[in-house]
């Protein structure tokens, strides 16, 4: 008898994990749309930067490099390590850390973002140049935050090239680690917040495109082409960053919602396994409890 | 020829405004700017301040802003910045607190790099501020 009951307790605890699991599953799927929904709203901000991104470069073109461009011999680098704050989240960082370790100790100052990257790099002993945090729902501020700091260390000849290294967000299923260059700014890119394609380079409008679609063709610049470039150079790093805590909380949280899922699922299984064994064993009681009656009875007759 | 001009401003979280106006001042890093309808086409960078708005019915309305840019076509003046406020969704406990915070790391002692980004949250929670108050002030 004890051990029905052993049984019956089991799946009581089973059933109230399977609960959680389920209740953190559909809070994670809310958060990701959340996150997606954030990205898409952006969308006219980042258009308009890359528009101007292309009208102030055009007119700059010929004239001296931007600082914020300039390629250095890279003899130590940073790395901006984006991760989750908490775990339950499958392999996901996981795969983050491993992608990680492929860099050089000795020459990499790493910034983390989330407190998994902090640990880990705490853990690995490697070098750890500053720690911040980012919310559920990243805002710009703390996006600002990391960028200027980069972007002092880049000034100041800390480091030669800053790359930032996320998880992105294929699809729901699928996030893999992926190495974004953020510094030296090379090539000018657009930004483009769409995390259906995943982070990718947009190109930045061309220039017939915007004498044909901006109206006007040519702008005054005040203070001067040089200074709007520079800002808006400084303001696009911002927005790349923001958009890489986006990317990665919408995979945070698909992965913790397909990790939730199969748990739901596990446990599911589990009860349906133990209450096939609680019967058996029931019927097996009544059984034996039958069989002693009638052995009983018999035996009086 | 129009007398009015279409604002827009945008900023991460959307599009914040966006409607004909009459004219718009707005605080630009080389001083203070007044947008009229047919002004010639500027990229101008954009300090934390208020942004106040004429409509063409005369009342006036008054936004919150960060850093950013302003883009000025003839008919048109695009506003892109980090954060863009009306007067309604501003905290006023939150913006007051925040002054008083810069204000009293201002009186410590600080590193130029350190001192520049104070400042420039203390200008941005003032502007808030202002804008607040001058709602109430019925204006």
């Amino acid at each position: 008898m004890s051990s029905t009951r052993d049984i019956r307790r089991r799946i009581k605890s089973v059933r109230s994990t399977s609960q959680i699991t389920k209740a953190m599953q559909m809070v994670a799927a809310s958060k990701m749309r959340k996150a997606q929904l954030a990205a898409v709203v952006g969308r006219p901000y980042a258009e308009h930067l890359n528009q101007a991104l292309a009208q102030a470069a055009n007119n700059c073109a010929g004239g001296p490099q931007h600082v914020l461009m300039e390629r250095r011999e890279v003899k130590r680098r940073a790395v901006v390590l984006v991760s989750t704050d908490k775990g339950l989240c499958g392999g996901l960082n996981g795969n983050l850390f491993r992608e990680a370790m492929q860099y050089d100790p000795e020459t990499t100052l790493f910034v983390t973002a989330g407190n998994r990257a902090a640990q880990f790099v705490a853990r690995t002993r490697r070098k750890l140049a500053a720690e911040f945090r980012y919310q559920d729902a990243p805002t710009m501020a703390e996006a600002r935050a990391i960028s200027k700091h980069v972007r002092k260390m880049f000034l100041d000849h800390e480091v030669d090239a800053v790359d930032v290294l996320f998880s992105n967000f294929v699809n729901t299923l699928t996030q893999k680690p992926k190495v974004w260059p953020l510094l030296p700014v090379g090539e000018l890119r657009g930004v483009a917040p769409d995390l259906r394609g995943g982070m990718r380079d947009a190109p930045l409008p061309d220039q017939m495109a915007l004498h044909l679609g901006g109206g006007a063709s040519e702008f005054v610049f005040e203070p001067g082409a040089e200074q709007v470039l520079g800002s808006l150079l400084s303001h696009s790093l911002n927005y790349q960053i923001y958009e890489i805590l986006l990317e990665a909380k919408a995979s945070e949280h698909s992965a913790r919602m397909v990790a939730m899922k199969n748990a739901t699922e596990n446990a599911q299984k589990l009860i349906k396994d133990l209450t096939l064994v609680y019967n058996k064993e029931r019927q097996a009681a009544i059984t034996s409890e039958l069989l002693e009656i009638t052995t009983a009875t018999m035996a009086q007759g | 020829m129009s007398n009015t001009l279409q604002l827009e401003i945008v900023t991460p979280t959307g599009l914040i405004f966006d409607e004909p106006v009459a004219y718009v001042t707005v605080p630009g890093t080389e001083g203070e700017m007044e947008i009229h309808p047919l002004h010639v086409p500027v990229l101008t960078l954009l300090e934390a301040g208020e942004i106040a708005v004429r409509k063409p019915d005369n009342s006036h309305c008054y936004l919150a802003v960060g850093e950013g840019f302003v883009k000025i076509t003839g008919e048109k003046v695009v506003i892109f910045t980090d954060m863009a406020l009306k007067a309604d969704e501003i905290d006023e406990l939150k913006a007051e607190e925040a002054r008083k915070r810069a204000e009293e790391r201002l009186k410590g002692k600080l590193s130029a790099e350190e001192a520049a980004t104070v400042n420039a949250s203390l200008t941005r929670s003032i502007a808030l501020l202002n804008v607040k108050q001058r709602r109430r002030g019925g204006s």
